[in-house]
């Protein structure tokens, strides 16, 4: 249960078209990110298949069913809002209740049901207080626990983590990547973080102004973009981007280097240039390095030991099996 | 300003807070008084501010002579009947605005807002001439449609107002979680809205209740509520002035009570979301 | 953003509320206008005619005309003036912590609540009356001679009455203004070694500006048409009869309705030049 397949689906609010036909296909149990910058149109598609949104045009099936006119009630699917959308007006217990009464559930079933949600998500405690009353990282679990007591088909999750801090957030990650282990049902999950969605996917799809740049695995993006934009999106820090007489010698419009595949020397090398800021992280360290004559500053990972001082001259050597090729239309050379 | 600030000054502000407080509200206050003391007492020279024979004598006359429970209950059927025919007017209206907006909503708002501007006085003469056509001047179904169309225009902001703040996620939420609409209603917003429609309510009813050029020009003696009753005391047999504090007393006390508890909301009624 | 259906549904949701306050607004609206064109005297033979501008031409050169533009100015003026500065004196002082802020507001706030014909009355017997009024036993006792408020200064008299009625009102809303003011700003500025008054105008005033200017847009909309006060104390005799008031007489006392209604349209237009101001405000805050 959970297939999912967007056929020629279109979207558009007025004169605007935010999401030129698309297909994609979401595969049973599959963990899917959709990434990109903000206005990409994804938390759009993923209104689409919940049905807060009509498609312009195209259809949308889960499990082979047609589902493009269904309302949302009735397509089985879950959401996790950003803004953890409870009810606050009930308690904890309800909230998580409220869409087993709406299909007139049987009490008894009901609380077994909550129980168990609330014991996985380690809110037994709390189930009797009000959403106001729980921290940021409870109120997400409740979200988490009103969406999973519905056994769904699947689970569709917007930004969930971006109201979260820094700390909490990896700590939420972890659980919702253990939740998809234990669950195995098909999970859509939209972030503008692509951290997030390097970690937590199976499958990523990455949008631009509603198109779909990519679709693969965490580890295809990042060893073969298919794009500047995906590669310049996929990857932290960001690739480095070089363009003219560089890249010609490269027979390319566009040539890509990840930070982390550059080695510095002290001999001289082929590039060359001047430390700026060094970011000290402890393990690594982000040397920005600037006037080498071939982009305004280019980013290089080195290990933590490094010791360069700001205004230093440090020698440049790519690895060369590791440089992406772009054409002048953006697309990679091979 | 959570700063602490020295006892002496905070005293010294008190008296001279507590000083413009008590002389703003001492109208009222010598309302209140004279309504208690006896026709003479309340004209005495010099004034008697609080060393009077109490009496009720007055209420029990301005009950007798004019007739005062037929006043209030005109004003009490107008402010809550026009209040309510609007608030369920309003809802619905406030809703589509508020959660289902369109690129019209704000101009229909403006518009709405608009209506409310349009001086009385311009129109007095063809709503008067309908008024007698449609057979309603003088009674209380022709006010409290009157009064409900001018304060429509609030009710429907303030609620405006009050359901932009519910989050739309919320109900979004609701349906993904498989509410009807009518549940959606019904098991979400509403109990969300209470306290918003609750104050748009309260307010409502203090401008219907104090309304006072519609409610003069459009009743005789049928359907006259408080504000035409205590007009009626202008004239100079009506000049006893314990009397007249009995009878205005008695128009404002119910209001006052209600504005007190609804001050925390009147900002916001009353500048159309503009200063909140 | 939602769905068709949802948006059908609130199409039909708002349609009482948009009819009904569309009738109200174009009926009397268009009535108006075609009186305004009219010699129309109900008493005196009814419709007697098309008479184009006339109305007009009559209603601004009465010899009534100008001395209500005057009274309707001052009144609208004096009020304004009152209000705005006693409300931001009385904001300042609320805003400072004091024992028993609760009462001390509500006391502040009453008279907001009290309608405006028992104003208009308590004041003109009680404290405005020549004989028996508080004011002439307050003059009498300071040896001075007690002035019959309502017919020799008739136009500071209705100023006071108004301005008391909407004092609550200006000081309300500036209050809920300079709590919104962020304190860390004033703090910022005494660090930057500005005295209290420096404070108060280049930032506390400043801050106040868009509160300042939705009071004076909403009260100047009620205040242009006065009516109870007036109707209530002087039946707008001793130049009290501002021009709604006019307008008002013309209608309903001396029943000439096209004249009226000629007045009735520059009393429109002229809450719409208001109006189209206060629009433009609570317009910015609905985008924000």
């Amino acid at each position: 249960m959970g297939r999912i397949t967007l056929e020629k689906v279109t979207k558009s609010f007025g004169n605007v078209e935010v999401i030129p036909p698309l297909d994609l296909t979401i595969e049973e149990g599959e963990f899917t990110v959709f990434v990109g910058p903000s206005g990409c149109g994804k938390s759009t598609l993923l209104r689409l298949i919940a049905g807060l949104e009509d498609v312009s045009s195209g259809a949308i099936s889960i499990d082979d069913q047609n589902a493009t006119e269904l309302p949302p009630a009735k397509r089985g699917l879950a959401m996790v809002f950003q803004s953890y959308a409870l009810y606050p007006h009930m308690s904890v217990r309800k909230n998580i209740a409220f869409p087993l009464k709406m299909i007139k559930m049987d009490q008894a079933e009901i609380d077994r049901r909550v129980e168990g949600a609330a014991s996985v998500l380690n809110l037994t405690d709390y189930l009797d207080r009000r959403p106001g009353q729980l921290s940021g990282g409870q109120r997400q679990r409740v979200a988490i626990g009103r969406a999973i007591v519905r056994e769904p088909s699947a689970f569709l999750f917007d930004e969930p983590l971006s109201n979260l801090d820094a700390a909490l957030r990896v700590g939420m990650r972890l659980e919702i990547s253990e939740l998809h282990e234990r669950l195995k049902t098909t999970m859509i999950y939209v972030t503008h973080d692509q951290v997030e969605a390097m970690t937590m996917a199976d499958k990523i799809v990455v949008l631009r102004a509603g198109h779909i740049e990519q679709v693969g695995s965490p580890l295809e993006l990042y060893h073969r973009p298919r794009n500047k934009f995906v590669a310049g999106f996929i990857g932290s820090p960001t690739m480095n981007l070089i363009e003219g007489a560089e890249a010609a010698k490269y027979g390319a419009a566009t040539i890509g280097i990840r930070p982390e595949h550059i080695d510095i020397s002290e001999t001289e090398t082929k590039w060359k240039g001047v430390v700026g800021v060094s970011e000290h992280l402890g393990s690594d360290t982000f040397l920005h390095v600037h006037e080498t004559g071939l982009t305004e500053m280019m980013t290089v990972r080195v290990t933590g030991d490094v010791n360069l001082k700001h205004g230093d001259t440090v020698h440049l050597s790519p690895r060369e099996d590791l440089i992406h090729k772009f054409d002048a239309q953006g697309l990679r050379v091979d | 300003m959570a700063r602490q600030v020295t006892s002496k000054r905070k005293a010294l502000n008190t008296v001279l807070a507590w000083g413009i407080g008590l002389l703003i509200f001492f109208p009222i206050l010598w309302t209140i008084l004279t309504s208690f003391k006896t026709e003479a007492q309340a004209i005495n020279d010099p004034p008697i501010f609080l060393f009077f024979d109490w009496t009720l004598e007055n209420y029990q006359v301005v009950q007798e002579r004019s007739n005062y429970g037929r006043f209030l209950w005109n004003s009490v059927i107008i402010a809550g009947g026009s209040t309510l025919l609007g608030t369920a007017i309003a809802i619905p209206a406030a809703w589509s605005m508020a959660f289902v907006p369109s690129k019209r909503t704000k101009d229909i708002l403006l518009w709405m807002l608009s209506t409310k501007m349009l001086p009385a006085v311009g129109v007095l003469y063809p709503i008067y001439l309908l008024f007698i056509r449609m057979g309603i001047l003088d009674t209380r179904v022709g006010l409290v449609v009157v009064i409900m169309l001018i304060n429509l225009p609030i009710i429907i902001w303030m609620l405006y107002t009050y359901f932009k703040e519910i989050p739309g996620e919320i109900l979004e939420a609701a349906r993904m979680d498989g509410a009807s609409l009518k549940e959606e209603v019904l098991y979400v917003l509403t109990p969300m809205a209470v306290p918003g429609i609750a104050s748009t309510i309260l307010l409502n009813i203090i401008l219907a209740w104090n309304e006072a050029f519609w409610t003069l020009n459009l009743t005789a003696a049928k359907a006259a509520p408080l504000t035409s009753f205590i007009a009626s005391y202008s004239s100079p047999e009506g000049l006893f002035y314990a009397k007249l504090s009995a009878a205005s007393t008695m128009a404002i006390a119910p209001i006052l009570i209600l504005g007190w508890f609804s001050q925390k909301q009147l900002v916001r009624g009353l500048t159309f979301g503009a200063v909140k | 953003m939602a769905t068709q259906h949802s948006r059908s549904a609130a199409r039909m949701m708002m349609a009482p509320a948009v009819v009904l306050l569309l009738g109200w607004m174009l009926v009397p609206l268009i009535m108006t206008l075609y009186f305004s064109f009219k010699k129309y005297l109900p008493l005196r033979g009814g419709d007697l005619g098309w008479i184009g501008f006339d109305n007009y031409v009559r209603f601004v050169s009465s010899s009534a005309f100008w001395p209500s533009v005057s009274a309707t100015l001052i009144i609208v003026g004096g009020v304004l003036t009152i209000t705005v500065v006693l409300g931001v004196l009385l904001a300042l002082m609320l805003d400072q912590p004091i024992w028993g802020q609760g009462i001390v507001r509500i006391l502040v706030i009453a008279p907001f609540f009290v309608m405006p014909t028992v104003s208009a009355l308590v004041w003109k017997n009680m404290f405005m009356d020549p004989v028996n009024g508080l004011f002439a036993h307050l003059w009498k006792f300071f040896g001075a001679e007690p002035i019959a408020w309502l017919t020799e200064v008739p136009l500071s008299s209705i100023v006071m009455i108004v301005s008391w009625q909407w004092l609550p009102f200006a000081t309300l809303i500036l209050l809920t203004a300079i709590q919104s003011l962020d304190s860390e700003q004033i703090e910022a500025a005494e660090m930057d070694g500005a005295p209290i008054i420096k404070r108060f105008w280049f930032i506390v005033l400043p801050h106040l500006g868009r509160a300042i200017t939705v009071v004076v847009l909403i009260q100047t909309i009620f205040l242009l048409s006065v009516f109870a006060e007036i109707f209530v104390t002087t039946q707008g005799a001793f130049g009290t009869k501002t021009l709604s008031y006019l307008i008002y007489q013309r209608v309903l006392e001396s029943q000439n309705v096209g004249l009226g209604s000629a007045g009735g349209v520059y009393a429109i237009i002229l809450a719409n030049i208001v109006a189209i101001f206060l629009m433009r405000m609570v317009g910015k805050n609905l985008d924000a």
